[in-house]
């Protein structure tokens, strides 16, 4: 698993959680509240399904991490790597 | 007392498992087609259930629907049909002084048994429990994502009144626009019941979920051999405005508010006091200043229980003794039982009565019951009164929530 992998496990979370919105340009160093309608909420579903989905774990003190599709890759990869993925 | 304001209906919008659009329903209500599907209930298997198609789409995006529950959407499509149908000019409306008052049966069990299945999946953990469990549990839900989807600034909240709130709905509007509270309500029942199998036990532990080889037949109120309520879905929504409101604006007067009472049998949880029904009906004939043989439509309550049908008919009997004019209906027979939309939904499908005369059967009835046998129950086959000015809606619930809506034909005095 290479940080692109994980970047696509991210997005397909978003695209569940917001159907409505064009993923098709997000730019992947630029904040993606700046870039989709996304709320606290919806940042909690994403910790969710991390979790649900792959046994992911993020405290809340690391919830700034996932603020990009980048700082997710390079914020997650370790911890999928731990789960031996 | 000062005179208070008269209060009309000037929109609806509505869900039925029959009918998307008050035209359709009407339709199907004199077709005589009745639409149950059978679902499968989680934990219980197939019963008979009616299950609404309405595009939530329409006017909700898809994230929306997502984060909000069956019945927000139920109420968002209602509450947008019935603005669109009032030819208000909602971009020109002050959303401050609209208020939202929805009837609801219950609320939160879907979601609860959503999350308790949900955390099942992970050794109960509650960790996995979803955020958004409070906001789609909190009892104004309903009400609450008609006013976020709407822009809508005033006030808003649903009225529990087991399955009398379609009416209580209505009431409250009416309550609040004659106290000068807002100017415009959107009001009415909706439920999102047939998600929960809850009800579904329950009712069947009580003795009381029909059952039947074809679903369209399994909800038949008034007949010998029913055997109980047909859980069903769907929503109903009013626009009210005061009256001199809607003449100024040129609005279709749909109907007008004539009278209303709700009272409590205190007697029994789930077996209703005819007494206490009959009380109600004469309690809103005398604020309509109507006597029995005024009304032209009682549109019944009836819910196909063994027990409930022959009390709301002993209550009718008594009242309406010598009235050989007054008709009687249900429509819990094509629909099976809309909960907290019933009375909502039951009062729409009569209302186009006003224009066509018409007035719709009980359908599926093949054996009367004797005890159910009132005069003037129009069965099977619908009847042309010729002209219909007045319309007296039943829905009453557990605990013994009685609840009586009368209202009339604009312009009848």
């Amino acid at each position: 698993m290479n940080k692109d992998d994980v970047k696509s496990i991210v997005l397909d979370i978003i695209r569940d959680i917001a159907p409505d919105e064009d993923l098709s340009a997000l730019k992947h160093e630029v904040r993606l509240r700046d870039q989709l309608t996304l709320d606290s909420m919806d940042f909690l579903d994403i910790v969710m399904e991390l979790r649900k989905q792959h046994g992911i774990e993020v405290p809340e003190i690391d919830y700034p991490q996932l603020a990009s599709l980048e700082s997710c890759g390079e914020y997650l990869l370790p911890k999928f790597k731990a789960k031996g993925k | 007392m000062a005179t208070l304001p008269r209060i009309v209906i000037t929109g609806v919008g509505l869900t039925a498992p029959n009918g998307n659009t008050l035209a359709e329903f009407r339709a199907n209500l004199l077709a005589g087609q009745a639409r149950i599907a059978e679902i499968d209930v989680r934990h219980m298997g197939k019963h008979p259930a009616g299950v609404c198609d309405f595009d939530a789409t329409r006017w909700q995006k898809r994230k929306e629907i997502r984060n909000g529950t069956r019945v927000g959407s139920i109420s968002i499509y209602c509450s947008r049909e019935a603005v669109v149908n009032s030819g208000l000019d909602w971009e020109k409306i002050d959303k401050s002084r609209v208020g939202v008052y929805l009837g609801i049966t219950e609320h939160g069990n879907v979601e609860t048994e959503n999350e308790i299945w949900n955390i099942s999946q992970f050794n109960n953990d509650t960790k996995y429990w979803t955020h958004h469990h409070n906001p789609r549990t909190v009892a104004n839900n309903a009400a609450g994502e008609v006013t976020m989807n709407m822009g809508i600034t005033g006030p808003h909240y649903t009225i529990g009144a087991a399955c009398a709130a379609g009416n209580a709905g209505l009431i409250q509007a009416a309550q609040m626009l004659q106290l000068n509270e807002v100017d415009l309500a959107l009001a009415g029942g909706v439920s999102e019941s047939i998600h929960t199998f809850g009800i579904f036990a329950g009712f069947k532990n009580q003795g009381a979920l029909a059952s039947h080889t074809d679903p369209a037949k399994a909800s038949r109120p008034f007949d010998k051999n029913r055997n109980g309520i047909v859980i069903s879905e769907g929503g109903a929504i009013y626009t009210l405005e005061r009256l001199d409101d809607a003449l100024a604006r040129g609005a279709n007067i749909i109907a007008e508010i004539a009278g209303w009472c709700i009272n409590s049998d205190a007697t029994d949880a789930v077996l209703p006091n005819p007494d206490r029904q009959a009380e109600c009906v004469r309690k809103a004939l005398e604020r309509a200043k109507m006597k029995p043989s005024d009304v032209h439509i009682i549109s019944t309550h009836a819910t196909a229980t063994s027990m409930g049908d022959i009390q709301e008919c002993i209550a009718l009997r008594t009242v309406f003794a010598d009235c050989p004019r007054t008709k009687i209906n249900n429509t819990k027979s094509y629909i099976g039982h809309c909960m907290g939309a019933a009375g909502a939904l039951e009062l729409a499908g009569n209302l186009p009565s006003f224009q066509d005369g018409i007035v719709h059967p009980t359908i599926n009835v093949e054996d009367l019951d004797p005890e159910c046998a009132i005069p003037g129950l129009v069965i099977n086959q619908p009847v042309s009164m010729g002209s219909v000015d007045t319309i007296l809606n039943n829905s009453f619930g557990m605990l013994g929530i009685n609840s009586v809506l009368i209202v009339k034909k604009y312009g009848i005095a």
